[in-house]
């Protein structure tokens, strides 16, 4: 048999690059949306379904990471020995959503729960149809191993030679993108409720406590790595000195004169709202209170 | 009006005004399920039902009940059977009947919208009687106070924003509304689209299309308003109050979120939901912006809009995870942003949008002039003409004839000059206001900020 000339390896080939593909996928990025619409569909799900399935949407980049950017949830049926996924349903949803944004296409399918079982094989088999090499996203909303854990996957195959004898699930890297969620503020996102929206003043507060923190912890470090109680570390060392110097060295005349030009600019466009201000009042006095007659 | 004027580099205008188009043919609107399977579907919902099993009453018998003898599956299972005969499309919402109007379901897409009544003439007697007694005890509704959003749709609000930006993008927001709090849990963006007139029915398809889809995943797709982008907070127009006046005429309560991306630059979550106060409406309604109709209600142009607090709920599990998932970095991007001291661009534009408007609400104080000077020429005139109709009444009947009436509706002094419209004013005031505003709030942090980096240069 063929088979006995090559005995040796079990080989996982790379996911066979079709004609338009690039590279094999390496990464996967997540944004936190994509977080917070699976946790949602998971709370909503109908109370027979153990788990819930959807399709993710995104881009994939040419150095082979995919960027996860959207997703939404399919409704489907899952039973010991089948599973049967709405697919009208799935068709109809990214239609609509490629009618908002026609960049981001399917990249793969999410399901919620730790492994991966016989189900989300045949799952991974029909997002296959659809797109070359999906990814496969799960988000442990269980909590199992006190931890949530969310890996993704791809499909490899496992040849022995030539032939093949099964599809692997590969563990890919995740690379969640918390960049929008800290502009939103954790506090805000974190909390089950807030109460309100900090304004621009708290929030500038907040950002002022935060650096005079650490400039404190930074202030400790180097007083115990002076009197010995901490070994030094150059790297830190290094970034210390770093961020020192990257502060501007200006003569000190010529630095007062900068803030005091800058203050008296915000000064000036403060005058400027308040007399604009006074004069809408006055207007409105003047149109509303004038009669004839 | 020469706001409209404005080219798009310097001030984008929302292209998107929502009118009512009247009935819309149903033909073309794809049918969720076939009528027979719909039937053989409440036919198995009511035997199931606590009517037919313990009460032990035929299933045509239970047909016509509503909850608690059925459950309301059956209640929406029947309606939408009922308008499938009818060959209509349902109600969009069978979660909460109390809440969506009773039998109109509208489409509010970017360019038009769509109002598509539902005929309900023998189920209304029922359907409606049951809601006419709920809403008998909620005669007064308690007035909106609170604004909650949950985490998720924030998100996709800003996402959808920022993906878009500078163009303005609008999209629906879906809710609860419960009490004095009006939930907001999903939204959906619109597809930005030119005014074409042809694609008015896709519009139409597409709301349809995802509320039927977002309600079969159990999200809440009942409508309590929708968001827009703005830009530099320039949102004060006209075609807002014409969405909003669409709007309230089919759901009891709907906010608009505003969200401003070009702020999240300076480190700010900028997003307002707003209002129109019930004394705007009713005057709006009356189409009566004259003088004396405002100084009777003592109405000012601050009185237009309201802005509601916004509050932020998240489910436990997003929570969760978000506190997983959490970087450990005491200081995060928004704090990067804030610090960063360079705000003039920002400032720059604010002011020409300013200037701009001040303009324009120049302009308008000149129309309001010549109106006035108009006016009281015209009534000049009528002295005038009044003094000669007197002597020449005088000669006649020295004369010992009939006098002339003192009044002549026909002469064209007399004609009433109508009054200009303030509601443009107010509006422009309003968005004078909200730059001044903007401005004021930078350049405070300004000063924070600079004295930051003069504390930090001295040490």
């Amino acid at each position: 048999m063929a088979a006995a000339n090559d005995h040796t390896v079990l080989q996982f080939a790379s996911p066979s690059p079709t004609p338009t593909a690039t590279t094999a996928i390496l990464t996967a990025r997540i944004h936190p949306l994509v977080i917070f619409n699976v946790c949602d569909c998971f709370v909503r799900r109908p109370d027979s379904a153990e788990r819930v399935i959807g399709t993710l949407l995104g881009s994939i980049l040419p150095d082979g990471t995919v960027d996860i950017r959207n997703s939404y949830a399919v409704p489907h049926n899952e039973s010991s020995d089948q599973v049967a996924v709405d697919i009208d349903y799935h068709h109809n949803m990214l239609a609509s959503h490629l009618k908002v944004n026609p960049k981001e296409i399917i990249v793969g399918w999410y399901s919620t729960g730790l492994g991966v079982n016989g189900g989300s094989a045949l799952i991974h088999d029909f997002y296959a149809r659809e797109v070359t090499n999906p990814i496969h996203l799960t988000v442990d909303t269980g909590f199992t191993n006190g931890e949530g854990s969310i890996k993704a996957f791809v499909s490899s195959n496992l040849s022995l030679g030539d032939r093949q004898l099964a599809a692997q699930f590969q563990e890919v890297p995740v690379d969640l993108r918390m960049v929008e969620a800290e502009r939103v503020g954790y506090d805000v996102l974190k909390a089950t409720a807030v109460d309100k929206l900090p304004s621009d003043l708290e929030g500038m507060e907040q950002t002022m406590e935060r650096l005079l923190a650490l400039i404190n912890d930074v202030y400790k470090y180097v007083d115990n790595v002076v009197e010995g109680q901490t070994s030094p570390d150059n790297n830190i060392g290094r970034f210390i000195a770093d961020a020192v110097a990257s502060l501007p060295k200006l003569p000190p005349q010529v630095f007062d004169n900068l803030v005091n030009d800058s203050l008296q600019d915000q000064l000036l466009l403060l005058y400027l709202s308040s007399i604009t201000r006074t004069q809408l009042s006055l207007a409105e006095k003047l149109n509303t209170a004038a009669q004839l007659l | 009006m020469d706001r409209t004027g404005h080219d798009f580099s310097t001030k984008p205008k929302l292209k998107t005004k929502l009118n009512p188009v009247g009935l819309l043919d149903p033909s073309p609107l794809k049918m969720a399920k076939s009528c027979k399977g719909l039937a053989e579907e409440l036919v198995k919902c009511l035997s199931d039902s606590m009517c037919v099993k313990d009460e032990k009453r035929s299933i045509r018998d239970c047909a016509g009940e509503k909850s608690p003898c059925i459950p309301s599956e059956c209640v929406g299972l029947r309606e939408t059977y009922f308008n499938c005969k009818r060959g209509q499309p349902s109600q969009t919402d069978s979660f909460s009947p109390l809440i969506s109007s009773a039998d109109t379901v509208t489409v509010f897409t970017a360019g038009r919208s769509f109002i598509i009544t539902v005929d309900h003439h023998s189920m209304a007697t029922m359907a409606r009687s049951f809601l006419q007694a709920i809403s008998k005890d909620e005669a007064v509704a308690p007035p909106l106070r609170v604004v909650q959003i949950e985490g998720l749709a924030v998100l996709k609000v800003i996402k959808h924003c920022k993906e878009f930006a500078p163009t303005l993008v609008t999209g629906q927001l879906l809710g609860l509304d419960v009490g004095s709090v009006l939930e907001v849990t999903n939204c959906f963006p619109f597809p930005v689209r030119d005014d074409d007139e042809e694609i008015e029915a896709d519009g139409a398809n597409y709301q349809l299309e995802m509320m039927r889809c977002l309600r079969e995943v159990n999200v809440d797709n009942n409508t309590v308003g929708w968001y827009q982008s703005t830009v530099l907070g320039s949102y004060q127009t006209v075609e807002l109050i014409e969405t909003f006046m669409n709007y309230q005429e089919n759901i009891k309560r709907c906010v608009c979120i505003i969200y401003d991306p070009s702020k999240a630059d300076l480190g700010v979550l900028a997003l307002k939901a707003l209002k129109l106060s019930d004394s705007f409406m009713e005057l709006y309604r009356a189409g009566n912006f004259t003088g004396e109709k405002l100084r009777e209600k003592n109405f000012s142009w601050m009185d237009i809009f309201e802005e509601i607090p916004i509050k932020v709920s998240n489910s436990a599990l997003v929570s969760a995870f978000m506190t997983e998932l959490e970087t450990d970095t005491p200081v995060s991007q928004g704090d990067y942003d804030r610090l960063h001291s360079s705000t003039t661009p920002f400032l720059e534009n604010n002011m020409e949008f300013l200037i701009k408007c001040m303009d324009d609400l120049s302009m308008e104080q000149q129309k309001f002039q010549y109106y006035y000077r108009n006016l009281s020429r015209q009534q000049a005139q009528q002295q005038a003409w009044l003094q000669k109709r007197r002597t020449e009444n005088m000669a006649r009947k020295s004369a010992g004839e009939e006098p002339l009436p003192e009044e002549d509706p026909s002469n064209p002094i007399f004609k009433p000059i109508p009054e200009p419209s303030r509601l443009e004013s107010f509006l422009i005031t309003n968005q004078v206001s909200n730059f001044c505003g903007q401005i004021n709030g930078v350049a405070g942090q300004n000063f924070s900020r600079l004295y930051l980096t003069k504390a930090l240069h001295d040490n």
